[in-house]
């Protein structure tokens, strides 16, 4: 059961099913705050489908992934190993952190970039239990006049924003859906 | 009345047609094989595949004969196939000093361990046609030396031992692949190097010339070049050891530069290296004396301001599939920004011609 | 070889995957140029392949493609691109700029407003805005991270000083939410207005040059420019010849060895439409025969 847990769960039809992923977030990003629906993976708790099918779209060999606490089993380690090969790294190295908002921290641990290449930053995929309920307004690129959202918590975004062009980006996922939050966004609390 | 011209795609059809057509010229005339050029034309096809990135003579001399002869075009459409391929890992280094060598010359030494082989080599023939080519005539089968493995160590290597020369640093690190990553400046010397071996042969010679001219003279010897085949092995991790999974056919040139010292270094020989898939003398003498040139910072040299000192001039403009891609895209439709011009000039003309007028009257 | 030896829209995952991390870096630092590890693709630098490595980084599918060239569907190069999407990737094409979901240009951007849903994605020559001004890429670099765009205040001005404006009539830069200049490519400066605020998302592919980068949609960019010498969108001071409209990009065409022009929608699809709605020009059948 466990073996087939970790085998299975990938994208069925991989070039098709990561391209309409793909198309999740980058609506995700280019509208934050915005949430979309994203489908195709079937992973072992406590990942999400979303925070699944993000990793199948983006990760690979050439990214380096942080598991925090929150997410680090045997079966996550496994399927992610499986189906994306990405090594498994500390925070400090990582392309992509996955877990829970309180197991990521301190996020000043992520990569933010350099002046010359603020492209070299850590995307976390921060696990929600719901992403639906807004307390948060944001604006900025991306967003016509304001836009209301779900973040949890404020103040480490406001912190991050400060910092542009430096800085992380997120996703947010809760089952299938995702919203995320780039750096350039402005934060308030609703 | 005017009609804007439409049916893009069925002109496009026709004039491919047209190529295929003209590709074959006189049908009076025998179809040239595959296997003839892979044969006879076996420098255009080294070079395709050392510009193409690809050693596979097969499918150069295939390109070729696509391309109609028209070598960057063959070199274009083997880097196009190339990068569709998948990989299935990375072979170990080549070892050059176990290279079963068909030619082997030094300019430095009158005579070494391994000796001198001249080899098939165009130098000392005299440049005039030979018109019995042109006959027909079938060429007398050759004295040939097999290739052998004789001990021939690397030259200098020699000079090495007497601590005359730099040291080679004897790193292990993979090195970064320029056809996986985008190239970044400053490029250090193992990109700066797979940028020079798959440039264009022309570019890369003219740039050395410069060199040997006075712009960033080096002073390069030949100190060794040689051409042979080499194995490529390769790691299988179930194995636990490297097996062989064909051969090569390389040249590879070093040079011996003389070096003055500097703050940090002593007198010195210097190193500038070549190597080529295929045979291709030209194209490694020519790689060495770049890249000694473009050596000057690690090396504590002042950077006199030539061209071929100048790591972003060299690498961004050695490539001639990016080269003549965007050099030909000119021709490509620019009304939209020939219009725009148009109009800038005309309303600048007006306004000049406006002012004269008011100048004129005041 | 076959087509089926191909990946879905060309490339294989792994490229994909490349090409989708530096697109989403770029939209979440709008104008920045994210490097990335262009491929040689079937055809030629300079013709479009960056472009192409995005559309087909980007395309499901369910998409409806659109390939301008000029502002026309049926240039050479675009029906070429257009013929490539069909073949690799099996996604509908149409010549409809409201229909098509994922919009390839060339130098243009359409003149009937974008909507959420799309994508444009513009072919890139020269990514970088300081080309010009500095050659060197490790010092232009230095230049978009320190901010100090001056010698590109001092450019425009001298064009101003010596010309009496500013001298640069496409790719005319911009500076995107304040932070960073950018190229917008060779599409001309009329064009400049629709990049900011647009609810599509704009994406920019560089093969060549290997650069990506991204405005997401209702960006603010601005087109540099002087507080006395504004920045000025003009275009020909003609109406269409063939649909009348006022407000579109012409192109201009000899229409005889007199020296006899016309002026014609560049926007092919527009101008259509527009003739389909009954509109009409100066030398359109109707108006000829009237």
């Amino acid at each position: 059961m466990f073996e087939a847990e970790v085998l299975s769960g990938g994208f069925s039809n991989p070039a098709q099913d990561s391209a309409r992923a793909f198309r999740a977030c980058l609506e995700a990003m280019a509208r934050p705050g915005r949430i979309q629906q994203i489908v195709g993976a079937v992973p072992p708790a406590p990942l999400s489908p979303a925070a699944g099918a993000i990793l199948l779209t983006l990760a690979d060999a050439t990214t380096p992934i942080f598991i925090a606490k929150s997410h680090d089993t045997e079966a996550v380690r496994k399927w992610i190993a499986f189906h994306c090969s990405a090594p498994v790294v500390v925070a400090g190295e990582a392309d992509f952190a996955i877990g829970t908002w309180d197991a990521l921290q301190p996020v000043s641990q992520f990569a933010i970039g350099t002046a010359e290449y603020p492209d070299r930053s850590a995307t976390l995929i921060v696990e929600c239990e719901d992403i639906s309920a807004p307390m948060a307004t944001l604006s900025g690129p991306g967003i016509e006049t304001t836009q209301t959202a779900y973040l949890p918590t404020i103040d480490a975004f406001v912190a991050n924003g400060v910092k542009f062009p430096l800085g992380y980006d997120c996703y947010f996922t809760a089952g299938s859906q995702l919203s995320a939050l780039p750096r350039s966004t402005k934060v308030e609390s609703l | 009345m005017y009609v804007a011209t439409k049916g893009g795609e069925r002109a496009i059809d026709a004039a491919h047609q047209w190529l295929s057509d003209e590709r074959r010229g006189d049908r009076s005339v025998p179809e040239l094989s595959v296997a003839q050029i892979r044969e006879q034309m076996a420098l255009a096809v080294n070079r395709v595949m050392a510009e193409g990135s690809l050693y596979d003579p097969e499918l150069a001399a295939l390109a070729i004969k696509q391309a109609r002869g028209d070598l960057i075009e063959a070199v274009f459409l083997i880097r196009a196939y190339r990068t569709t391929l998948p990989r299935f890992g990375a072979s170990v280094p080549v070892e050059t000093d176990r290279m079963d060598i068909i030619r082997r010359i030094s300019a430095t030494f009158k005579d070494a361990p391994g000796g001198q082989i001249l080899g098939p080599t165009f130098d000392y023939t005299h440049r005039l046609l030979d018109f019995k080519l042109m006959a027909d005539g079938e060429a007398s089968e050759a004295l040939r030396k097999e290739a052998e493995a004789v001990v021939a160590p690397h030259i200098l290597q020699l000079l090495d031992q007497d601590g005359l020369m730099e040291p080679l640093s004897d790193g292990d690190e993979t090195p970064p692949d320029l056809t996986r990553e985008p190239l970044e400046m400053p490029a250090d010397r193992p990109l700066r190097l797979q940028a020079l071996a798959r440039g264009d042969e022309g570019f890369v010679l003219s740039m050395a010339y410069s060199t040997q001219r006075g712009y960033g003279r080096t002073h390069a010897f030949v100190g060794e070049l040689r051409i042979g085949t080499c194995a490529v092995e390769m790691e299988v991790p179930e194995l636990g050891f490297a097996v062989e999974i064909g051969e090569i056919e390389l040249t590879e040139c070093e040079t011996v530069n003389q070096f003055t010292g500097s703050k940090s270094e002593p007198p010195q020989f210097t190193r500038g290296y070549g190597l080529v898939l295929g045979q291709s003398e030209r194209k490694s003498i020519s790689m060495s004396l770049v890249d000694r040139a473009l050596r000057w910072e690690e090396l504590g040299e002042d950077n006199v301001g030539v061209p071929a000192q100048d790591a972003e001039f060299v690498l961004y403009h050695c490539d001639n599939i990016q080269a003549t891609g965007f050099l030909e895209h000119i021709k490509l439709p620019h009304y939209v920004d020939f219009q725009s011009e148009l109009e800038l000039i005309r309303k600048l003309r007006r306004e000049a011609a406006d002012a004269q007028v008011k100048e004129a009257a005041e | 070889m076959t087509d089926q030896a191909y990946n879905f829209a060309y490339l294989d995952e792994a490229t994909k995957r490349m090409i989708r991390r530096a697109l989403l870096k770029g939209l979440a630092i709008p104008g920045y140029q994210v490097p990335f590890a262009s491929r040689e693709m079937p055809m030629p630098y300079g013709w479009g392949t960056g472009g192409v490595q995005v559309t087909a980084a980007c395309l499901t599918p369910d998409d409806t493609l659109k390939v301008i060239d000029q502002g026309a569907d049926d240039t050479t190069n675009a029906v070429s691109i257009r013929k490539f999407f069909e073949r690799t990737a099996q996604v509908q094409t149409s010549e409809t700029t409201a229909k098509a979901t994922v919009i390839q240009t060339r130098h243009r951007i359409p003149e009937v407003a974008l909507t959420e849903g799309q994508i444009l994605v513009y072919q890139v020559p020269i990514p970088e805005p300081l080309r010009f001004l500095e050659p060197r890429e490790s010092e232009t670099r230095r230049m978009h991270a320190l901010e100090e765009y001056g010698l590109m205040h001092v450019k425009l001005y001298e064009d101003i000083a010596r010309h009496g404006a500013i001298a640069t009539s496409y790719a005319y830069p911009v500076k995107v939410e304040g932070r960073y200049v950018m190229d917008p490519s060779p599409i001309p400066k009329f064009d400049n207005p629709k990049l900011g605020s647009n609810a599509a998302i704009q994406l920019f592919g560089a093969g060549r040059e290997q650069r990506i980068y991204a405005l997401p949609p209702y960006t603010d960019v601005v087109s540099l420019d002087f507080e006395d010498h504004p920045f000025d969108p003009s275009k020909a001071d003609h109406a269409c010849d063939l649909c009348g409209s006022e407000v579109s990009y012409l192109d201009e065409l000899i229409t005889d060895d007199k020296g006899s022009r016309m002026f014609v929608c560049s926007d092919t699809s527009y101008c259509t439409a527009r003739q389909d709605e009954g509109h009409t020009g100066r030398l359109s059948p109707e108006g000829v025969a009237a």
